[in-house]
């Protein structure tokens, strides 16, 4: 399998989902001509011409209303909106429209939109660029919300999410693009399904997005203090797959829930909730959560490296519940 | 309709072995009727019932199985109500596994005590009872619980082993998964690496050595407990017995010897009159403070042949007369070394009374019997040097200790109590 | 009752209190108290069973000559002689 980068392997996707759909185009802000602003939709202009790659005025609730449009009128759009802070501006747009038209209409409107859209820290940008809100979207029925870790899942989830009749909202945290990693195969992936990234046996580190890869490094940490820690990558918080979470819990009886979002209200809230609802006769222990601090993400980058969840952390709170 | 659950007897057991059932199905049983006989680590116990009733059903048959204190032994039926006649199709008993489920919940005759308590006591919550429990085992306070995780209490639950008589190894002292399935052996321990092969059968020394080191490990936990969880304070006095001794002897000579007590009743029944003076000695700690017993119970310790001790209860020693106790005390200490004790004589004492001076030794100071107060010691009778009246003459005296509880009383009470027991030791006629 | 018949009876009367007593093991000049770790009310016991095997009564005052097996044996026999 080839080796690529995140970046490339969200940019091949959409490559191959306009080769192979004439529906489908992009939309957002430079995405054209600027070749998106983390490089991803590079070249693809020259490609597909500026009827498939069209650069908008900077005003996210115009374009993803745009967007709507154009999907209940049959097309397949990918909007990109640069960061998710910038995606409250079509909140309205997202969550009254979009998530709400298939039931207003009682089944006659479906909105086939992808929303992409990198979140997350630890770029040095400060309280306006770098949050994570996936959870508030998740939050929302109607759509449904993606968090690729791997360079397969960039590629595979983003075209699963391009072939679901409903929008689905892809969050690319931005730390990692330039990340490496074998490409996907040809399976078409399902939302709704996570995985398991290292098979473990004494604690379940659940986590999605960038948290995967900090993770991956505590266990490897604790997998040192004879601690094997198992861990699992929701991929998609809505829809969630409970039923991965909770036989993981089963079998090793601890969890720790590591999310980006801010401790309160945090996704990793709900996921800690579902294990309690649904495995609580399984737990040997507290379920514990590794959040950000509670604080706009500051912009020195001592501080934010404080504010964000980090692997020693994570291997903290695994230690914690033995 | 109640099931009768292993009794915990004592705070050194937490399991125990079903070697008899003395009732069988369908006979009537009145309250303190034995039951059954159960070997605990230190003894075989004769078991008796805390409720009137029928024995419907047998659940357990005995067995070499070690079964968790909580286990449900037998189904007794209401005082009034007929035993079901056993119908052709039905099994008579089930295996102890199979019943185990109903072990997690808590015995109401026999409340548990916490192996270890609970790191943040919380303050009692509830008077104390109007009258000393059945069973000196505290009941834990309403509203605290043993912290276990969820998965070691389904375990426990599962595997039939009583929580109570869990260490907890996690955080905080909770008790999780892999120690309930510590204890329940390698059978079900997750990591089966470095079990060992299953055991060929034990010879005869092996099991008298397997028994020894069992009672120890019995006697380990409660006297570590006491050691680890009572502040103990030490006070001791030479007691003058000429009177006593002379009034023994006099009392002895005119009886055969059936009749002739031992000098070791008067010094038990000079304690339980002056417990009766110095309540605070006598009862137990529990939930975090001293619940005085309102009956004198005197925990006898009795060496074993062969090693260990037990110290079953002389029930109501202070209002017995000499002759009484004395055909009590010969009767308790045949049945101990005989290992047919009561269940009520394992879990009634109030107080523990030890003499170790037979084999020589002048004082003890000893450790007390959890959850009691107090433990009263005496050495050996001697012949010494005593001036009374500004003469020296010889006197036969015995040193008296007191070992005792001192978050329950304080010196000054302890010593007034010694100078009340050597005070009754000189009016022997008036034991 | 000779001698040996009573040696008999006395060891019956030990092994009442004493249960792991192999009587083939007991030295006839052993203190009894010492060789089988007999406390006071093993000795009551021992007491009254010799009493009631012999029909004898013993006194307080005696308790003192009856420390090894021969001893027993030979009060026994003179008290049985004497009845």
């Amino acid at each position: 399998m080839a080796k690529l980068t995140y970046r490339e392997a969200v940019r091949a996707a959409m490559r191959e989902a306009m080769a192979a759909d004439p529906r489908v185009f992009l939309m957002g802000e430079d995405v054209g001509r600027h070749g998106g602003a983390f490089a991803v939709s590079m070249g693809l202009l020259e490609e597909f011409g500026p009827e498939r790659i069209r650069d908008t005025p900077l005003m996210e609730s115009t374009f993803v209303g745009a967007g709507i449009g154009a999907a209940v009128g049959g097309m397949r759009p990918i909007v990109e909106v640069m960061t998710i802070n910038f995606s409250l501006l079509a909140l309205d747009q997202i969550v009254n429209t979009a998530a709400a038209l298939r039931h207003m209409s009682g089944g006659q409107f479906s909105v086939p939109l992808v929303v992409r859209m990198a979140s997350g820290g630890g770029r040095g940008l400060a309280a306006q660029h770098s949050h994570s809100l996936e959870g508030w979207f998740a939050h929302v029925p109607g759509i449904k919300v993606a968090t690729p870790a791997t360079v397969a899942d960039a590629k595979g989830l983003l075209l699963a999410a391009l072939a679901d009749p409903d929008p689905v909202l892809v969050f690319e945290h931005a730390t990692l693009y330039p990340l490496e990693g074998e490409d996907a195969d040809d399976t078409p992936m399902a939302l709704g399904r996570a995985a398991v990234r290292r098979a473990g046996e004494d604690v379940t580190l659940v986590a999605y997005g960038a948290s995967v890869h900090k993770a991956l490094a505590a266990a490897a940490a604790l997998a040192a203090e004879e601690i094997s820690a198992e861990v699992l990558d929701l991929r998609t918080l809505r829809p969630l797959d409970v039923e991965a979470i909770v036989s993981s819990v089963a079998r090793t009886h601890r969890a720790v829930v590591v999310d980006e979002m801010w401790r309160t209200g945090s996704f990793a809230g709900e996921v800690a909730a579902t294990i309690m609802e649904q495995a609580f006769d399984e737990l040997d222990a507290p379920v514990a959560r590794v959040a950000s601090a509670e604080v706009p993400m500051p912009y020195a980058k001592p501080l934010e490296d404080a504010a964000l969840p980090s692997a020693e952390q994570i291997a903290a709170a695994a230690r914690a519940l033995f | 309709m109640a099931e009768f659950l292993l009794p915990k007897l004592g705070a050194d057991m937490s399991r125990g072995r079903l070697v008899e059932w003395v009732k069988k199905p369908g006979e009537r049983i009145a309250r303190g009727e034995v039951i059954a006989v159960i070997e605990t680590d230190k003894a075989n116990v004769e078991v008796e019932a805390f409720e009137s009733g029928t024995l419907e059903k047998v659940l357990v048959e005995p067995g070499d199985e070690w079964l968790p204190v909580g286990t449900p032994l037998a189904v007794i039926g209401a005082a009034g109500a007929e035993a079901p006649a056993p119908s052709a199709g039905e099994k008579p008993a089930r295996k102890p596994e199979a019943a185990v489920p109903a072990a997690a919940k808590p015995a109401p005759e026999a409340p548990r005590v916490p192996a270890v308590p609970p790191p943040k006591p919380k303050p009692p919550s509830k008077a104390p009872p109007p009258h000393a429990p059945a069973v000196p085992a505290p009941r834990a306070a309403e509203g605290t619980r043993l912290p276990a995780s969820p998965v070691a209490r389904r375990r426990a639950a599962e595997l039939g082993v009583d929580l109570a008589t869990l260490r907890g190894t996690g955080p905080d002292g909770r008790i999780v998964l892999a120690d309930v399935e510590s204890v329940a052996g390698a059978a079900v321990a997750k990591r089966p690496a470095g079990r060992p092969a299953p055991a060929a059968p034990l010879t005869a020394a092996e099991k008298a050595q397997e028994k020894r080191a069992r009672m120890r490990e019995a006697i380990a936990a409660a006297m570590a407990r006491s050691k680890r969880e009572i502040p103990h304070y030490y006070l001791g006095t030479t007691i003058d017995l000429t009177r006593a001794m002379a009034w023994l002897a006099s009392y002895n000579a005119e009886r055969p010897v059936t009749e002739r007590m031992l000098y070791g009743v008067l010094l038990l029944k000079a304690v339980a009159a002056a417990l009766r003076e110095y309540p605070e000695l006598n009862g137990f700690w529990t939930e975090g403070r001293a619940q005085l017993a309102d009956s004198v119970h005197l925990g006898v310790a009795i060496s074993l042949r062969g090693g260990g001790l037990v110290a079953p209860a002389l029930h109501d020693a202070d209002k017995l007369a000499l002759p009484e106790l004395m055909r009590r005390l010969q009767d308790l200490v045949t049945r101990a070394r005989a290992s047919s004790l009561r269940s009520s004589e394992m879990t009634d004492a109030t107080v523990t009374v030890t003499s170790l001076g037979e084999r020589g030794v002048e004082a003890v100071y000893g450790v007390i019997y959890p959850p009691q107060l107090a433990l009263v010691g005496f050495g050996k009778v001697v012949t010494r040097p005593w001036v009374a009246d500004g003469e020296v003459a010889p006197r036969e005296v015995v040193t008296a200790t007191l070992s005792a509880d001192h978050r329950a009383s304080d010196g000054h009470r302890g010593a007034l109590f010694l100078d009340a027991v050597d005070r009754l030791l000189q009016e022997p006629e008036k034991l | 009752m000779t001698n040996e018949e009573i040696k008999t009876k006395v060891l019956a009367a030990l092994a009442a209190v004493a249960p792991e007593l192999e009587p083939g093991t007991l030295a006839p000049g052993a203190n009894l108290r010492d060789e089988l770790d007999i406390d006071s009310m093993d000795a009551l016991n021992f007491l009254v069973g010799l009493s009631k095997a012999f029909g004898i009564d013993i006194p307080e005052a005696d308790y003192r000559k009856l420390s090894t097996l021969d001893a027993i044996v030979g009060y026994v026999a003179a008290r049985v002689g004497k009845r």
